[in-house]
């Protein structure tokens, strides 16, 4: 047997697994999209019915202000952990990147101790203010989850590139006399500016997609994910769950090719 | 000037970063209390006990079951289409086999939501099929096998597989002999920390295997969610202790390998 041969060989179990179930369900995806009594306008629909534009803006929003919360708290530890070191860090560092394999099932059940009917906010509020705060099962709820979710992620991919950075740059910096906040705002946040792309995309398209959650959590959240959920197993509208997922995937998939083309590794956007 | 400034700064960003740490923590050593205290809205004095993770264990043993079945099911598909592949991909390294790249690394850039959607739709009416276990297998075997790949091909991207590959070959070895004499063994690192993390992943998820699931296949993830919607907090914190126990050796083990990895030889991302 040749070599060519043998590498062709390789490549069919491959073929068989991913032309099987990813290749041919996905074009079956996009075609059922296409299939409601409606036709190619049900791609339309996403976003001219005023529902599922409403949602779409509202899992947009929730996406953006999760990256960009994520960024700033991941940028201030990430610099904080990687540029000081003292008795106690390894610990630190151990338990902000322990939950990186928690499900987002179980990121929602953390959210409902922390803010749930008999969480540990609501018993603080309770003894300080006299009023019980609940909202593990609204949008800040959501929010403080995909947080929980997030951060990990980012910190390490934040921490990895504040360590390449060259120190030569801030000692110059501050030779020239310019004070610590410029230093960090001229120099340190310029040069990690492909860090921030590559993460924050990560972490939105993260937010986008995340069904565990949203599931865990949503009582009443209009979020893209829970949408496609209810048209698909409440509503048995088959052609939009199937659009709503292409349009998703597609956003997901677009944020994260963006992202890698900064030079970012992309994995892990499950949740 | 220098002293009591970066003092402060320095004391902001540590109280700044123990508070998230906090927030990450907190609530799962809060889980991991509730799920052994005997009555969580009286707090731990109520006692402690082990009955609710016995419950958990009776209502729920064949979802850990059939977690660890799919897990390492999951496992074999991967590592007997994920190595030759990885293999193929590295040695062709040309336009086509980027192409073929980039498609079975796009589960991981789809919501698992979308992928769920689509394998109902395709093979929702092979009832046989969609019943048994081996549909969500499916699901988690396309999710995981872009990091199996992508773990041996980055072994293969550091040790130049070339030249050993040609040196073998000059000796008169097959191919096959080559792949399993000389490839194999020098992929071990990237095998095994592909492994880790396709059982890691198998086990945690969620997404597909809601909707892939049927009340006779559940899985551990899917159990969660429905401890969490139904039962006592005490009984879903158990429930989530196991869970916390299962993996964690997994992680570690994950960590320890990057770390032992990352020191000895450092393969380039």
């Amino acid at each position: 047997m040749s070599k060519k041969t043998f590498i062709g060989l390789c490549f069919v179990p491959l073929a068989i697994l991913v032309a099987a179930f990813f290749v041919l369900p996905m074009a079956r995806l996009v075609v059922t999209g296409a299939s409601g009594h409606d036709g190619l306008r049900t791609y339309a629909a996403i976003l001219l019915d005023p529902r599922y534009r409403a949602t779409l803006i509202n899992t947009i929003l929730l996406a953006t202000a999760t990256t960009l919360a994520t960024l700033v708290i991941s940028t201030i530890s990430g610099l904080f952990l990687q540029r000081h070191h003292f008795p106690g860090r390894a610990v630190l560092i151990a338990m902000l990147t322990f939950p990186l394999a928690f499900p987002g099932v179980v990121v929602g059940f953390m959210i409902i101790l922390l803010a749930g009917r008999q969480g540990l906010i609501g018993d603080v509020t309770l003894r300080l203010l006299g009023d019980k705060q609940v909202f593990a099962y609204s949008l800040q709820g959501l929010f403080l989850g995909y947080l929980y979710f997030s951060i990990p992620r980012v910190i390490l991919t934040i921490m990895a590139a504040v360590e390449k950075l060259d120190p030569s740059l801030e000692e110059a910096a501050r030779a020239l006399g310019a004070g610590p906040w410029r230093v960090v705002r001229d120099v340190v946040l310029p040069a990690l500016a492909p860090a921030f792309i590559a993460s924050g995309a990560i972490a939105f398209a993260t937010a986008m997609g995340a069904f565990g959650t949203a599931f865990t959590l949503a009582t009443d959240i209009d979020v893209l994910p829970m949408l496609i959920y209810t048209e698909f197993t409440l509503s048995a509208n088959f052609a939009v769950a199937a659009a709503l997922s292409v349009g998703l995937g597609l956003v997901t998939w677009a944020i994260l090719a963006l992202a890698r083309s900064f030079g970012g590794n992309t994995v892990a956007a499950a949740g | 000037m220098k002293t009591t400034r970066d003092c402060l700064i320095f004391l902001g960003q540590l109280a700044f970063t123990l508070l998230v740490a906090a927030f990450l923590i907190v609530p799962a050593v809060l889980s991991m209390l509730a799920g052994i205290t005997s009555n969580y809205f009286l707090g731990v004095k109520s006692g402690l006990t082990l009955q609710w993770v016995l419950q958990v264990w009776e209502l729920y043993h064949d979802t850990i079951f059939r977690s660890f079945l799919i897990a390492f099911s999951t496992l074999a598909v991967t590592l007997a289409v994920g190595i030759p592949a990885a293999y193929a991909l590295h040695l062709r390294n040309d336009r086509v086999s980027r192409a073929v790249e980039e498609i079975i690394t796009l589960p991981l850039a789809i919501p698992g939501l979308a992928i769920a959607l689509a394998l109902l739709l395709t093979y929702g009416g092979f009832s046989d099929f969609r019943r048994s276990w081996l549909f969500i297998l499916v699901g988690h075997a396309i999710f995981t096998l872009p990091f199996m790949v992508r773990s041996v091909m980055a072994v293969f991207a550091a040790i130049d597989v070339k030249t050993l590959d040609e040196g073998a070959a000059s000796l008169g070895a097959s191919p096959w002999r080559r792949f399993c004499d000389v490839i194999v063994p020098n992929a071990r690192p990237g095998i095994l920390a592909g492994s880790l993390m396709v059982v890691t992943l198998s086990l945690g998820e969620f997404n597909l295997t809601w909707m892939l699931h049927t009340p006779l296949t559940k899985t551990l993830p899917v159990g969660l969610a429905d401890s969490y919607a139904s039962m006592r907090l005490e009984v879903a914190s158990a429930y989530t202790l196991v869970f916390f126990i299962m993996i964690i050796p997994l992680l570690t083990a994950m960590q320890v390998f990057a770390g032992y990895r990352g020191a000895a030889s450092g393969p380039k991302r």
